[in-house]
């Protein structure tokens, strides 16, 4: 192991560090999840405590998309249009089944699953997901963005084929969504 | 995300310097919650036209149900208006039992009555928070999102969920209330008062406030004219209530209020609301001191002994006298262990409530009439028909119609969603308003992407 | 100021509704004291602007506005309507019946403004034209979706994404 790798490995890990805890949200809330997106991030859950969750409501001012609510085919190209109005590097929440799989909305309006349109990092499932669990999801989204390597030190491009592939997602409490080899 | 365009045409007659500008507000902007797109033309800060573009939540609710029973439709109605679910559950039930020809229990309706005034409650404190956050007072937002969570705790611990409760049946409730649910409730009003209070003295006769709000004012012709109905309706000084004009359920019994505004702006729409908001807090008590005794809660000569109690003694092989002596109380709350349903809650009718737990586990019959119900091809099925039930929702007259061909499955549910006439003359209204306006007015019409798109 | 309620007793209106409109009521019935009449849909705005000027009747409220598919059965569709008073405090139903491929039912978007949005509700959902509709586009669905999803013969699971697998 070279110097360089060495050296990397700490480095990302600082910037891990301080990534995890400086999370900008946008919330892309559209329905009933919504309520409880609203529950959880003000004061009896306040998920700000974790140093993330702060919402901004300009797509190029933040770094988790937090989709919440039913996407219908209607909205689909406005998702994907904030998703790449968005700066590297992000992440992406589906919160509730709906965004997971579209839930039990299985017709014509509804897209099953926002990860048919743009990656997700992590499923938190629920018809809404209580506020517990939208905190447990922020962390371990923030456990993983503390493992992810920075890659400052190598000049480095993001390539379609490294956005994280669905079998390395997290999901919370081992649930897999299913439906997920759509991309 | 708000896309601009400059239109280089100067507007007719006026100024060539003058330019009008297409501001495209939403679907995704803080303030359209999410789900709804308004085309303003501006001149300068005035609006000129609006074009308002909805569907981006459309769930095909009315599709929905239907494919599927009669009493599945309820996970979909609480997804119509998911700030106050426990009405249009209510709402369905009553259009549902009306086309049945059935009348629940007493108590069944006490309990629904009573906890539509919680949604209600619930529903209003999200509108006024939100068009609050919208205009600055982000205090007043966290003052009412912590009131709501006083009322969605004991929501939960009734209906086991906090917001999508799917808590009626068609012919009842699902269960009845634990011991520790009514001081629960009584301590969330007192804290709830408390708030709202606090939110009165910040905003009511708050300069800011009030110079944001006295805008756009509608008369009662033109609510008259373009469907409106609720809180809207009456800030125009209509005293348009459902609940007071065709009295449904329990209502009559009660007694309360219907505020009015005079002037018909959104500070009056503000105000009707934080009244009805004490009102409603208002019929809740009134609904805890009258709420009439349902048969099984009655002590049977003090010799009362729990479903489950019962069975531990059989499990033991201590029958003898058992069945002679004791009576049995079914708990029928949530955290009841042996059995759930008692017909206090329900209807007796065996065609169209599941019977009581112990009956589907200790009984042939009662194993296949729960089979029956539950089976598709079986389950209800109200005789050919149409009914209309009209309940009052949080934002105004929410209707369902529905039609039966005499099969399991509804042929036709159709739901009148209060706030969408309200949002069709949304156009109409902020024409002429200045584009700043346009957040608290939208705010006041507390649109509900749900309901609104379906 | 309690109003005191009014008890609902069967056909409250439909002796003067008759009266009113005479042969233009094709059919009616009280089904669980929802008092319905059935009319020609040429004459809809007629009995419409009749039912709304009438100092007795007085509905001033057109409440709702839907569709209905009843496939098999000939005539296929139905609008219905539901008109309120609520000075009168009463209801009433009226239907119109269509069929045909282009089915077509005149506007009553010049006597209530607000019938606007929900004519073009119908329209998205089943194809029912109206007839003097100065803007009739979709409401529900986008630009480009075809077919009119509550109709009885649209599956439930036709999917017409703008982007993304149709999966
Ligand atoms: S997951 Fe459930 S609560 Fe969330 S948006 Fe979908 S239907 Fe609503």
């Amino acid at each position: 192991m070279g110097i360089l790798d060495t050296l990397e490995s700490q480095v990302d890990a600082v910037v891990g560090w301080g990534r995890k805890y400086s999370l900008f949200v946008y919330p892309f809330v559209t329905a009933c999840c919504g309520m409880e997106y609203m529950a959880a991030s003000c004061a009896h859950y306040d998920t700000d405590r974790f140093g993330a969750a702060y919402p901004r409501f300009s797509p190029r001012q933040t770094d988790l998309l937090l989709v919440v609510g039913t996407i219908s085919h209607k909205l689909a190209p406005v998702l994907k249009r904030v998703y790449e109005q968005m700066a590297e590097p992000k992440w992406v929440i589906a919160f509730g089944v709906c965004t997971c799989t579209g839930g039990f909305y299985d017709n014509y309006a509804t897209v099953q699953g926002i990860d048919t349109i743009i990656p997700v990092d992590v499923y938190i499932p629920g018809c809404p997901p209580r506020p517990e669990m939208v905190i447990d999801g922020i962390m371990k989204l923030q456990d993983k963005i503390q493992r992810e390597k920075a890659g400052l030190l190598r000049r480095r491009t993001m390539s379609v084929a490294e956005i994280p592939s669905p079998d390395t997602l997290s999901t919370i409490g081992g649930l897999t969504p299913h439906g997920q080899s759509k991309r | 995300m708000p896309l601009v365009e400059l239109d280089k045409k100067p507007a007719e007659g006026g100024d060539p310097e003058e330019r009008r500008m297409m501001l495209h507000m939403g679907p995704s902007h803080p303030a359209m919650h999410g789900t709804i797109q308004i085309n303003v033309e501006l001149d300068g800060e005035v609006i000129r036209r609006a074009d308002v573009e909805i569907g981006y939540l459309h769930r095909c609710f009315e599709k929905m149900s239907e494919t599927v029973v009669w009493n599945n439709v309820f996970p979909y109605t609480d997804r119509l208006n998911y700030v106050s679910p426990l009405i249009n559950n209510a709402g369905y039930a009553m259009a549902v039992e009306k086309l049945l020809g059935i009348k629940t229990t007493e108590r069944c309706e006490w309990i629904r009555t009573m906890m539509s005034e919680v949604s209600r409650v619930t529903d209003h404190l999200t509108c006024v928070a939100a068009s609050a956050m919208e205009c600055g007072a982000f205090t007043v937002f966290l003052y009412l999102i912590e009131a709501r969570e006083y009322l969605w705790e004991t929501i939960e611990q009734l209906t086991g969920a906090r917001l999508t409760i799917s808590y009626c049946r068609v012919g009842g409730v699902k269960g009845d209330w634990s011991k520790d649910f009514e001081p629960g409730l009584r301590d969330a009003i007192a804290r709830t008062r408390e708030k709202i209070h606090l939110t009165d003295k910040l905003l009511t006769r708050n300069r800011i406030w009030v110079d944001r709000m006295e805008t756009a004012p509608t008369d009662a012709a033109f609510c008259r004219r373009w469907g409106i109905t609720g809180p809207w309706l009456r800030s125009s000084g209509v005293d348009y209530d459902v609940r007071k004009d065709f009295p449904y359920s329990i209502y009559d019994q009660l007694d309360f209020d219907v505020p009015v505004g005079t002037r018909g702006d959104n500070y009056d729409r503000y105000l009707v609301r934080m009244e009805e908001m004490r009102q409603s807090l208002r019929l809740i008590e009134q609904c805890l001191e009258k709420m009439p005794e349902g048969e099984l809660n009655v002590d049977h000569e003090g010799r009362v002994m729990r479903a489950s109690d019962m069975k531990d003694h059989g499990a033991r092989g201590e029958t003898e006298g058992l069945v002679m002596d004791y009576s049995v109380a079914a708990d029928p709350t949530l955290q009841g262990t042996g059995s759930d349903v008692v017909w206090s809650v329900r209807v007796g009718d065996r065609d169209v409530t599941l019977p009581p737990k112990e009956e589907v586990y200790g009984s042939i019959e009662g194993l296949i009439n729960h089979f029956k119900l539950v089976m598709s091809g079986h389950g209800i099925r109200p005789p050919e028909g149409e009914a209309y039930q009209a309940v009052e929702g949080a934002n105004g007259e929410l209707g369902f119609y529905v039609i039966s061909k005499g099969e399991d499955k509804p042929w036709r549910v159709r739901v009148r969603p209060p706030c969408f006439p309200t949002m069709s003359a949304l156009h109409a209204v902020v024409e002429g308003i200045m584009i700043a306006d346009l957040v608290p007015t939208f705010g006041a019409v507390n649109m509900i992407g749900g309901e609104l798109d379906r | 100021m309690a109003k005191t309620p009014v008890p609902p007793s069967e056909e409250r209106l439909l002796p003067r509704v008759r009266a009113l409109l005479g042969g233009r009521v094709l059919d009616s019935h009280c089904h669980r004291g929802d008092e319905t009449i059935i009319v020609p849909a040429e004459s809809i705005q007629d009995v419409m602007r009749a039912l709304h000027d009438d100092e007795e009747l007085d509905f001033e409220i057109l409440m709702d506005l839907c569709g209905v598919d009843h496939m098999p059965r000939r005539p296929r569709f139905e609008v219905v309507y539901h008109l309120c008073s609520y000075r009168k405090r009463h209801r009433l139903r009226v239907k119109v019946q269509v069929d045909g491929p282009e089915p077509v039912v005149p506007t009553l978007r010049d006597l209530w403004p607000g019938a606007d949005w929900f004519e073009r509700e119908v329209w998205d959902m089943y194809g029912i034209r109206f007839e003097g509709h100065p803007d009739l586009r979709r409401l529900l669905m986008y630009d480009g979706f075809e077919g009119h999803p509550l109709r009885k013969d649209y599956p439930v699971t036709r999917r017409q994404p703008l982007i993304g697998p149709r999966n």
